[in-house]
């Protein structure tokens, strides 16, 4: 009977600890590269489900949205002066990056997340950016990973947006995550974090499907599954058009 | 309004690309050239990855030296048995271009390989160009004066000769097949159709009668290419077909426009004007090729 009890009221504290849950939703869930893809943008939104107040003395509420698109690896080559021009010299393959990386939310990361929830949920890019093994003959390999992150920045691939998430009545959320016109065919994933008191209280995830659309992903499939016939094409297009323009300027000149 | 281009994965201004495609139309109608060595760095410029630039090229020359080949077959100013010639030294010239492009590109120095080229090629003929027309504008001003066109003697004894009766030309095949195959490898490796190369060198190396120059250069290029376009097409898959069409449709308006235009202009001066074209752009990528990059780190091979 005591046993009972006990096993009870160990399951009601661990309830209070998951008396929180998020409930979210995306405004899509596939993304189509068409002709005229101009960047897209992708809403997050949701509700934090509670059975019972929270604790008295907790932390506040916060919010993680974060997009990481297809992980793969990299080439990173390194210039170097050699008889004064620039040249590829060193090249370093980072075996793992994001294409595609947004975090949004409430505060900035380190304020709402601690260091162990980072790196056991992998958030943050890095733990998603990242070198495998290090080669001994090339000087600080590790600029290279920087580099993917910097360079990746810079073309608007990669995106911090601390505060961009809206919390309301520490209820509802929403985000607004805008997605870059060179973003590439692949899966990619959306997480929503809860957090309070920077360990993480529930979580989210759903897949966000990124394909080419209509005439790109034909043509896509063709240069690719068919270069021959591909090749062969271009040049019967670029002979028609070449014939109809000469026929066109004769005709006008006529 | 942007449009994503399937191949080179980059979303470009659909206005801009047609504005290119006009604008190096107009010059090479202007000046009797493809316009392939400037559309090549400008493609470079705005951002087409550079693989993706020089192959996309291929069908893009094609289409526009079909367009002029088509009025010179018409006026039978073009050499066939010449053309073939070129033609064959052209097509293993591509294949060999092709190779040295796609093992170069696996070692990350392609776009090297394209700028030193370029770098290259527009310094001496810019160069040589430049001397020349300045040197005649300087004769012409004395009367009475014409230009003499030198002819290479040691040409003329090498074996294989063969007979071209529209050229007039009793000559060695090796001279010919020579310089269709060093156009073959540049327009693999370049972009270009080779005609900046292949015209003087069939003027003052070959002494080929002037009039049939252009059409047996346009009727060499547009086999070329396309046999190139159909090898990049294959080996690097890096030809963008739409890409292509668009700059097509903007170079065949504008080389019309530029017809139009050189009429009332003077050759010495037009001459004067491409070289100076030809070498500021020789000069922007030497000073590409020397100053720090604003990056060293460059990333390939995403997904």
């Amino acid at each position: 009977m005591r046993g009972w009890l006990i096993a009870l009221i160990f399951l009601a504290a661990l309830g209070v600890g998951r008396a929180e849950e998020v409930v979210a939703g995306l405004s899509q869930n596939q993304v189509s590269i068409t002709a005229f893809f101009d960047g897209s943008e992708i809403f997050v939104f949701g509700a934090v489900k509670r059975e019972a107040p929270p604790p008295p003395g907790a932390g506040p509420l916060q919010v993680l949205v974060s997009i990481v698109g297809p992980v793969g690896p990299v080439t990173v080559r390194r210039k170097e002066r050699v008889a004064g021009i620039w040249v590829n010299t060193d090249e370093v393959v980072v075996d793992r990056a994001p294409y595609f990386y947004a975090n949004a939310s409430t505060v900035p990361l380190r304020e709402m997340l601690s260091h162990t929830d980072q790196m056991r949920h992998r958030i943050g890019l890095q733990w998603l950016v990242g070198l495998r093994g290090t080669p001994e003959d090339i000087a600080n390999p590790f600029d290279f990973r920087d580099s993917v992150v910097r360079l990746r920045s810079n073309q608007g691939l990669y995106r911090e947006l601390p505060g961009a998430v809206r919390l309301l009545e520490d209820t509802l959320f929403d985000v607004s995550v805008p997605l870059p016109a060179n973003l590439v065919e692949g899966d990619y994933t959306a997480r929503v974090f809860l957090t309070r008191d920077r360990n993480v209280v529930d979580s989210f995830e759903t897949n966000i499907t990124v394909r080419r659309g209509g005439l790109e992903d034909w043509i896509y499939r063709l240069a690719h599954d068919h270069p021959l016939i591909y090749g062969v094409l271009s040049v019967a297009l670029a002979l028609g058009l070449g014939w109809a323009a000469a026929a066109v300027f004769r005709y006008v000149r006529s | 309004m942007q449009l994503y281009l399937p191949i080179a994965e980059v979303s470009v201004n659909l206005f801009l690309l047609l504005g290119l495609g006009l604008i190096v139309g107009i010059l090479s109608g202007m000046f009797g050239v493809g316009g392939g060595f400037l559309l090549t760095p400008l493609l470079i410029f705005i951002g087409i990855p550079p693989a993706v630039a020089v192959a996309t090229q291929a069908p893009q020359i094609t289409g526009l030296s079909f367009s002029g080949a088509l009025a010179h077959l018409r006026r039978r100013t073009v050499d066939i048995k010449m053309g073939l010639v070129l033609l064959a030294g052209g097509l293993l010239g591509s294949l060999v271009g092709v190779r040295i492009f796609k093992l170069l590109s696996e070692l990350g120095q392609v776009e090297l390989l394209v700028s030193l080229c370029y770098v290259v090629f527009l310094g001496v003929i810019g160069g040589l160009m430049f001397i020349e027309s300045v040197n005649t504008l300087r004769k012409s001003r004395k009367p009475g004066h014409v230009p003499v066109r030198k002819r290479h003697v040691w040409v003329h004894r090498l074996p294989i000769k063969m007979r071209f009766r529209t050229s007039h030309l009793y000559i060695s095949a090796i001279p010919p097949f020579a310089i269709g195959f060093v156009v073959g490898i540049l327009s693999a490796i370049m972009g270009v159709g080779g005609g900046f190369i292949m015209v003087p060198a069939m003027i003052y190396l070959i002494g080929m009668p002037t009039a049939v120059v252009v059409g047996t250069s346009l009727f060499q290029i547009m086999f070329v290419t396309a046999f190139t376009t159909i090898l990049h097409a294959t080996q690097n898959y890096t030809v963008d077909t739409l890409l292509a069409l668009l700059l097509l449709l903007g170079g065949v308006i504008g080389a019309q426009i530029g017809a139009i235009i050189a009429v009332k202009l003077k050759a010495e001066q037009l001459r004067i004007a491409l070289a100076g074209m030809v070498l500021a752009v020789c000069l922007k990528l030497a000073f590409d090729l020397v100053a720090t990059p604003a990056d060293l780190y460059s990333l390939t091979g995403q997904m």
